[in-house]
């Protein structure tokens, strides 16, 4: 895959910082680890080997490149626009999560470290994790909030056959970042002989740039399949932000293309206005969470906030600082999809192209319901099918009354008696 | 008034380390943890360390995070962390704040460090800030005469341990191993190597924490170093017990143990 050539890819700075956000705000106890990766990871990088063993992986075990499909029928729903769909959904274990993974149990191989741990909250991560970790022969210790092992018990088990101990966390929210802070204490004891593959854009430097670089192949693929099957770039790319891996990975290589939008959609949860919600950018404030500065959701006195989504990978309270930064400088725009708009699209896709999302990803698509009509006809979108719904249809079909009996139907409710 | 200095040469004078006590404001209510510190200062206490409370303590095992999960479910505020602070600078024992850094970047870095010298507070312990991000908090530590204590850990190379030294003030936090907060068995010889890679790069007072639960430990830490921190062991000393009272009685006796543990250490050599 050929880079581009702008030198936007160049940022963050060398101390991790994209403007005023990102860095390490972390423990001392840490900064010869984060030193450490940054010295091996930028060594990884230059290094041709690595790259072509990276890539055969991709390739030959990943499953990419992922198709870009055109959806003409949902199209339809999206007022008459053309929109495509990047299959991420299609990559293996079923979410763009494995770019990032691979990269990052490739790379602790190359540290010489024998083992990795993770945090998941969807359990999309942690899978992906089990999954690099059984097949290069690693160790692998995964956290997840008790509040999420319950919610996704069928990615526990995967999990666990694959070969990784999960371990579920009781303290705080119990939910995602809860896991993460987890994660970071087993790492700051276990650091000599293990890495933390962190699932997003987000933590320490040099995490948000190491993986934002691993999951940039989306965009450059995409950019490059828009051009040959629509003859000219779209209008914009949509994508769905939780941490805001998947959305960095297919902007990145549009950032210079000044004529495309970058939209962003958030977890409205209840919407914004209930305080029920996961949507950081739209409704945060600057502050520093889990290692970066950023924006996040938090109270008036830097006590981070509850959050909700029906989609478990979304619910987060912070988000990626290179987000931050797209958001400040105006290059990318945020906007909150709540649950039941994200429902409506995930049934829509459902039923028009017979493609069942993640619920994550159906933020996304609910991104491109909204946009496209005010777009107009001529218009062209590429939305980020950030995963499939495998994992969801739990949830999902209790929401649209498929499953469990009605009185215990609550949406984003537990599994029947 | 007791400053953070003046407590470390005191104990120099006497030839023994002194001792720094931790509890985390509100917990198990703000009053009283307020009497629970000034129990720790009567007791033996030379420097109290009042936590913050906060919703992501990454640094802490689980004693301390239940601790402090339920002074935050009390609503423990800023404000009250402050009131706690002046109480104890009150009884004449130096007070610092030991806290993650969000919750001082919020407030402003300034009105904090502000707020807490008028409270009489002596400076900030900051698990989660490095020099490299601490530029408006040293400017405002200086403005206000507050001391950074910034964390060196047995990682820490000896540029980071040179950097961490250049900027801190008061003391030294020389962090016994690699973990989190918590009472452990053993507070490993790697705490001895640490102190003495420290020494070689400044000749501030270097205390050390995590780890030590009573006083034959305090006294072997007392031994290579000027200070020794002691936290989990006493927040488990309210957790445990059966009422408030009895949570009161055990910090007293824990502070007089590692009081006297803290005095022996140095005639042991
Ligand atoms: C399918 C899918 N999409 C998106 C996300 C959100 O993560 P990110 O914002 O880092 O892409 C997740 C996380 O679990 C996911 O499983």
């Amino acid at each position: 895959m050929s880079e581009p050539t702008s030198d936007v890819g160049q940022s963050p700075d060398p101390t991790g910082h994209f403007g005023r956000f990102g860095g390490r705000l972390a423990p001392e106890a840490l900064m010869s680890a984060l030193d450490e990766l940054t010295a091996a990871y930028l060594a990884a990088k230059a290094d041709p080997g690595f790259r072509s063993e990276l890539a055969d992986l991709l390739s030959g075990y990943a499953g990419r490149p992922t198709l870009v499909t055109e959806v003409p029928r949902f199209a339809a729903l999206a007022g008459g626009c053309r929109v495509f769909l990047k299959r991420e959904d299609l990559a293996h274990t079923g979410s763009h999560k494995i770019n990032n993974v691979l990269g990052q149990a490739l790379l602790t191989k190359r540290m010489g470290k024998t083992r990795i741990i993770a945090e998941t909250g969807a359990g999309q991560h942690g899978v992906a994790t089990a999954t690099a970790a059984a097949l290069l022969g690693l160790d692998c210790t995964v956290y997840m909030g008790a509040e999420d092992t319950r919610r996704q018990a069928l990615n526990v088990a995967r999990m666990q056959m694959l070969g990784a101990e999960v371990v579920p966390v009781k303290t705080g929210s119990m939910t995602l970042k809860d896991a993460i802070n987890e994660t970071f204490r087993d790492w700051v004891s276990t650091v000599e002989y293990t890495h933390y593959c962190i699932g997003s854009v987000m933590g320490p430097h040099p995490f948000p740039m190491m993986v934002r670089d691993f999951q940039r192949v989306i965009g450059l693929e995409a950019r490059e399949q828009m051009l040959k099957l629509a003859g000219r770039l779209p209008d914009a790319v949509i994508a769905c932000v939780g941490g805001g891996s998947n959305a960095m990975g297919i902007f990145h290589a549009f950032i210079p293309d000044e004529s495309v939008a970058l939209i962003g959609c958030e977890a409205g949860g209840d919407g914004i206005e209930t305080g029920r919600h996961a949507a950081t950018v739209v409704g945060g404030s600057v502050g520093i969470i889990h290692g970066m500065r950023t924006i996040l959701l938090q109270d008036a006195e830097g006590q981070t906030l509850q959050t909700h989504s029906i989609s478990a990978g979304l619910d987060y309270p912070g988000v990626g600082p290179e987000h931050a930064w797209l958001h400040e400088t105006g290059r990318a725009q945020y906007r909150a999809v709540t649950d039941v708009q994200a429902m409506e699209a995930f049934s829509a896709l459902c039923r028009t192209e017979g493609i069942i999302p993640a619920i994550e990803s159906a933020h996304a698509l609910a991104g491109a319901l909204q946009l496209g009509p005010q777009l107009g006809t001529e218009a062209i979108l590429l939305v980020n099918l950030s995963g499939r719904g495998d994992k969801d249809v739990d949830i999902a079909g209790r929401w649209f009354g498929h499953l469990g009996d009605s009185a215990d139907s609550e949406p984003g409710g537990l599994a029947g008696p | 008034m007791s400053t953070v200095g003046t407590a470390f040469e005191k104990a120099a004078a006497e030839n023994r380390a002194v001792l720094i006590g931790y509890l985390p404001a509100g917990f198990p209510s703000v009053d009283g943890a307020i009497t629970a510190a000034l129990v720790m200062a009567e007791a033996g206490a030379d420097i109290i360390e009042i936590g913050l409370p906060y919703s992501d303590p990454l640094m802490d095992g689980p004693v301390i995070q239940e601790a402090v999960h339920r002074a935050l479910i009390g609503g423990t505020r800023v404000a009250d962390v402050l009131r706690t602070v002046e109480a104890v600078a009150g009884a004449g024992v130096a007070a610092l704040i030991m806290t993650y850094w969000n919750p001082v970047d919020r407030y402003g870095v300034d009105a904090f460090a502000r707020d807490l010298a008028a409270a009489g507070g002596s400076g900030l312990i900051t698990p989660d800030l490095t020099p490299e991000e601490a530029g408006p908090w040293l400017a405002a530590a200086s403005e206000y005469k507050l001391d950074p204590v910034f964390l060196v850990a047995p990682s820490s190379s000896d540029e980071r341990i040179a950097l961490i030294t250049s900027v801190s003030g008061g003391f030294v936090y020389a962090a016994s191993l690699m973990g989190t907060t918590g009472i452990r068995d053993l507070v490993g010889a790697e705490a001895a190597v640490l102190v003495s890679r420290v020494r070689q790069h400044t000749s501030l007072p270097v205390a050390v924490g995590l780890g030590v639960k009573d006083g034959q430990q305090a006294a072997q830490v007392a031994s290579f170093a000027d200070g020794v921190i002691v936290g989990t062991a006493f927040v488990q000393r309210l957790l445990a017990a059966d009422d408030y009272e009895a949570g009161l009685q055990g910090i007293r006796d824990l502070t007089a143990e590692l009081a006297a543990g803290v005095r022996s250490g140095r005639q042991a050599d």
